[in-house]
């Protein structure tokens, strides 16, 4: 039980997939329009989350470690469906708002990380803690962005208006520019935090996902052969002390190797400068 | 003639009035990560225009041919991610054989997109809004086309600031998501156009 509450506080605060791991940045931008929003989605992921989670933990001794990945997203994909149509029956309005992010949430890094890093090695009552916590933590992630965009785009806060604001927003907030900013602010407000951790010697787990520039935490990581573009050679890949403490599948280790030795030979045979490997991963600069 | 009309206006809508990255937020992650030297985004972008405009193409043919005759439209999303990987690694492997020098250029850039949910996004959109085949080839052109011209300007600007005194808090990918939103803001201006 004690590990399963464990689970929750990891995904609520610890590893918080919106502030500390800055997965999922695509639904992020797109929905946080207002906190509303920013609820149905968080909780449409968490329940896509959760289910996918218990159904890949259950079945993870019966897939084969080399159709890993389409069946993964087979199970993500057939349970976003679900959730879809569910969505689009009783909740129209939330459907026609969140519209082409609801079938993406197949795409949505959060999920197929967590299948991959957590519930295909662990059983399914952990892993459906695991669902919740992060599923919970995004969801609040989402709701607090949601509600800053709102009140300085719209002068409302969960859709009900704030009279004293009336006068006082900026409109720019809750279309795409606004996304960006708000985002940029709070990586800005991370980056703080982070040095503050660090100093007070209890450092937050590394950035993930997209804004690291690292595809190594990215579900799909062990089919892409494209990392070579953020990391050029193997040795160069941060090691990371949470991932020696949960040691990778052997496998999935020598693929990763191969693709990257391929294409760091590719790279250099197609005589572009072969400056990838000196641009510094992005959102990594403040841990050294 | 209005057919034509109609397909140049969804070209320029959808490369620019409704870029791909500055105002629907699909394709992220390789915006952020590759955008850090004008020949790399552009690469990425000519990957990504080959691609989209291929997934188009095959997933617009699928629902026309298989899955709506069948009434298995509900399975579009699975069909569709599924199809999409397939696509690439086939694109992958084809290049590889016949065209050799497109494949050099484009090669290490292909894997990285299969993951990209602008490919995804750009797919389930032709369906959505009904678009033809001849539409949802122009619309996956034209979503492409204004993601390399998003990247391609975004590496640029990268470029640049390598070179300027930003504030320590605000390095790294801070400065960066606050530089696409102020380019955001003059994609902006074209939202009246069409």
């Amino acid at each position: 039980m004690n590990k399963n509450i464990e689970r929750l506080y990891n995904g609520l605060w610890k590893e918080n997939p919106t502030f500390v791991l800055m997965l999922g940045m695509c639904p992020t931008l797109a929905v946080t329009t207002s906190a509303i929003n920013g609820i149905g989605m968080g909780l449409s992921t968490t329940v896509v989350l959760v289910l996918s989670n218990m159904m890949i933990s259950a079945l993870r001794n019966i897939i084969p470690d080399r159709v890993r990945m389409p069946a993964f997203i087979v199970v993500v994909a057939s349970f976003v469906t679900i959730v879809q149509f569910l969505m689009q029956g009783f909740t129209p309005s939330l459907y026609a708002s969140l519209g082409i992010y609801i079938p993406l949430i197949v795409v949505n890094c959060i999920i197929l990380g967590r299948a991959e890093s957590y519930a295909s090695k662990n059983p399914v009552i952990p892993s459906m803690f695991d669902g919740i916590g992060m599923g919970l933590g995004f969801t609040v992630g989402l709701t607090l962005i949601g509600v800053v965009r709102e009140i300085l785009g719209n002068g409302s806060a969960f859709g009900v208006n704030i009279p004293a604001l009336n006068d006082y927003h900026i409109t720019l907030f809750g279309l795409a520019p606004g996304a960006f900013i708000v985002l940029g602010f709070l990586v800005a407000i991370m980056n703080v935090v982070r040095r503050k951790m660090e100093a007070a010697g209890k450092p937050l787990p590394a950035v993930q996902g997209c804004l690291s520039g690292d595809c190594s935490s990215c579900g799909l990581s062990s089919s892409c052969t494209g990392k070579s573009l953020v990391h050029n050679t193997p040795e160069e890949i941060p090691v990371d002390p949470k991932d020696v403490a949960k040691p990778q599948p052997e496998t999935k280790i020598e693929v990763k190797h191969t693709a990257n030795a391929k294409n760091t030979e590719d790279v250099e045979k197609s005589g572009s400068d072969s400056s990838y490997a000196d641009d510094d991963i992005v959102g990594k600069e403040e841990d050294k | 003639m209005n057919y034509v009309t109609g397909l140049i206006l969804l070209l320029v809508s959808s490369a620019i009035v409704n870029n791909v990255v500055l105002s629907q937020f699909l394709g992220l992650c390789p915006f952020l990560g590759v955008s850090k030297r004008v020949e790399t985004a552009a690469g990425m972008g000519g990957a990504v225009i080959f691609v989209i405009t291929i997934a188009s193409f095959v997933s617009s043919v699928i629902y026309k041919y298989v899955l709506a005759p069948t009434g298995f439209q509900y399975m579009q999303t699975i069909v569709f991610i599924l199809v999409i990987a397939a696509l690439v690694q086939f694109v992958e492997m084809f290049l590889k054989k016949s065209i050799p020098s497109l494949y050099k250029s484009l090669g290490v850039y292909l894997p990285l997109i299969t993951t990209n949910c602008a490919v995804l996004g750009t797919a389930i959109n032709n369906v959505t809004n009904n678009y033809d085949i001849l539409e949802s080839v122009i619309n996956g052109f034209g979503v492409a086309v204004g993601f390399t011209i998003a990247i391609v300007i975004m590496a640029g600007i990268r470029e640049k600031i390598e070179y300027n005194d930003i504030p320590e808090t605000f390095k790294g990918s801070a400065i960066v998501l606050i530089t696409a939103g102020l380019m955001a803001m003059a994609f902006l201006g074209f939202s009246g156009v069409i």
